[in-house]
């Protein structure tokens, strides 16, 4: 299949980007990275810049492979990573169009990398749990009741990629936050710090300058594990309910 | 009150303002509609002149307006306030506009909103700034009390076709922002459940529709009539 890609460059930070026009030759078994491979392949062989992109474990476990594809993040098919995306899902002659994240949070480094060292932060400000030194626990020790623990589970699907961030119209992390916020505290194990969890990781949420959610739902539409914004729901009377139970 | 600034300014905090200011207004909008529908009571207007007269001159009804114009302010204000911030942090623009099942009222609550503050001018302008500072203002008395014939106002305003069709227009609006932001105040709260959240949608969308609708006999019923 013969492909137009127009495909966002951009030197750096600072440098003003556009999008620049190829021609690819692609097999509709490839995955939208393998299309992006042949592309930088060609680029090399033409002595120009490969497209710099993100990528790791190409099987939808690592939230790197982040691109906009037509308008929409990880493209066009529901609950897929780009990575996970196949070339069948396009027709021969087809113009695909390829952008960054698009948030004052994630600034582009370099054409398709966003910095998104702010999801770090915002981890690393609650997104953990007490637990005793010494020998390993037995397993199920603590007990869980099943309906929370899938919840829990489910929520702990989100690998941190940001597509809810690169769709909200409001660069919002909403979808993110809540979901380590429910992933945690759902849980018994997470119970120790959860109040105070959910408020660190909002207060870091906010001082990474994210948007602020108005229920539009673009998230949920886009984020590759489907995650809900029932999380949201959950985050904000979490939130609500710590600030108005604890003594801070 | 440390605590508290902190609480509401957070991204949460200023979202619940939002919320509790917009489900006040929908109850506003339902004492409204409800005085309202005395326009169609075919007695020449005496009752929604009791009822005027009543609503202006009672101090308890007196006091919930004032709080009522302070949160169209706050809702206003803050809502603009917010647009503006989002807007900040998205940054920037994609080649390809967004193509995701996402309502187009969800997407557009601040040029809505905008569009509902500009119908509010006009529609004080009209009547209560009239009834406050107004001169020459028609009287009627009934049972004894004299009183304003708003209902010769009112009914004077509708029958020009312009004015009909700007009211319709406003309403219009009122049921796009509200078609959103019903069930959206409910999430902002965070009141999502499968048990209960597919009923607030139910009731949001005939709610954003039907007190609208309702609003809009009224210029209607008096312009035909
Ligand atoms: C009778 C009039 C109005 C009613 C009943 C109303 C109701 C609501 C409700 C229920 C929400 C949802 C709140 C939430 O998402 O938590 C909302 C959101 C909003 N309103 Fe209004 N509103 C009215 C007038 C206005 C006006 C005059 C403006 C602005 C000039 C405005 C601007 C906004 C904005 C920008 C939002 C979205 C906030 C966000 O989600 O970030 N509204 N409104
Ligand atoms: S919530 Fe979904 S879209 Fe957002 S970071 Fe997690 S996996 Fe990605
Ligand atoms: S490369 Fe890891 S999720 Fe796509």
């Amino acid at each position: 299949m013969r492909l137009t890609l127009k495909v966002w460059r951009q030197k750096n930070g600072n440098a003003k980007g556009s999008l620049e026009t190829h021609q690819v030759e692609a097999d509709e078994h490839m995955s939208f990275l393998e299309m992006m491979d042949v592309l930088n392949q060609q680029l090399v062989e033409d002595k120009k810049e490969p497209v710099a992109f993100e990528h790791d474990c190409r099987e939808g476990i690592c939230g790197s492979c982040n691109m906009v594809i037509n308008g929409r993040p990880h493209g066009p098919m529901q609950g897929t990573t780009t990575c996970q995306l196949h070339m069948r899902h396009f027709k021969d002659g087809d113009t695909i169009v390829v952008e960054p994240w698009r948030a004052k949070a994630f600034p582009v480094i370099k054409d398709l990398v966003v910095d998104r060292s702010a999801f770090d932060r915002i981890i690393q400000s609650g997104g953990y749990v007490s637990v005793n030194t010494g020998q390993a626990p037995d397993g199920n020790s603590i007990p869980v009741e099943k309906d929370l623990s899938l919840m829990a589970m489910d929520a702990a699907t989100c690998i941190g990629c940001g597509a809810c961030v690169a769709a909200c119209p409001n660069g919002s992390a909403m979808l993110f936050t809540s979901a380590k916020v429910s992933h945690l505290g759902l849980l018994p194990q997470g119970q120790v710090e959860h109040k105070k969890r959910t408020q660190s990781m909002v207060a870091q949420m906010d001082k990474e300058g994210f948007g602020m959610c108005s229920n539009v739902g673009a998230c949920e539409v886009e984020c590759p594990k489907e995650i809900s914004i029932e999380n949201i729901a959950r985050m904000n009377r979490s939130y609500i309910g710590s600030v108005l139970s604890t003594d801070k | 009150m440390n605590w508290f600034s902190k609480f509401i300014t957070s991204s949460i905090g200023k979202k619940l303002l939002m919320s509790l200011t917009g489900l006040f207004l929908i109850l506003f909008l339902i004492v409204h509609l409800a005085g309202n529908l005395s326009l169609l009571s075919s007695d020449g207007g005496k009752a929604f002149n009791v009822y005027t007269d009543f609503m202006s001159n009672n101090p308890v009804i007196q006091t919930i307006a004032k709080g009522n114009y302070f949160f169209i302010l706050l809702h206003a204000i803050l809502g603009i306030a917010l647009a503006v911030r989002n807007k900040q942090a998205k940054g920037g623009k994609y080649a390809v506009s967004p193509k995701n099942n996402t309502s187009w009222a969800s997407n557009n609550m601040a040029l809505l909103g905008t569009l509902i503050f500009a119908f509010l001018f006009m529609h004080m302008g009209h009547f209560w700034f009239q009834f406050k500072f107004g001169s020459g203002l028609p009287m009627t008395t009934i049972d004894g009390v004299e009183m304003i014939d708003a209902y010769a106002k009112v009914s004077a305003i509708m029958s020009e076709p312009i004015w009909v069709i700007a009211y319709l227009i406003g309403l219009a609006v009122l049921a796009f922002h509200l078609w959103h932001g019903f069930a959206s105040a409910f999430q902002t709260l965070g009141l999502n459940h499968k048990k209960y959240t597919p009923i607030i949608h139910a009731v949001g969308k005939v709610f954003s529709i039907a007190v609208p609708a309702g609003f809009a006999v009224l210029p209607l019923y008096l312009y035909f009539n």
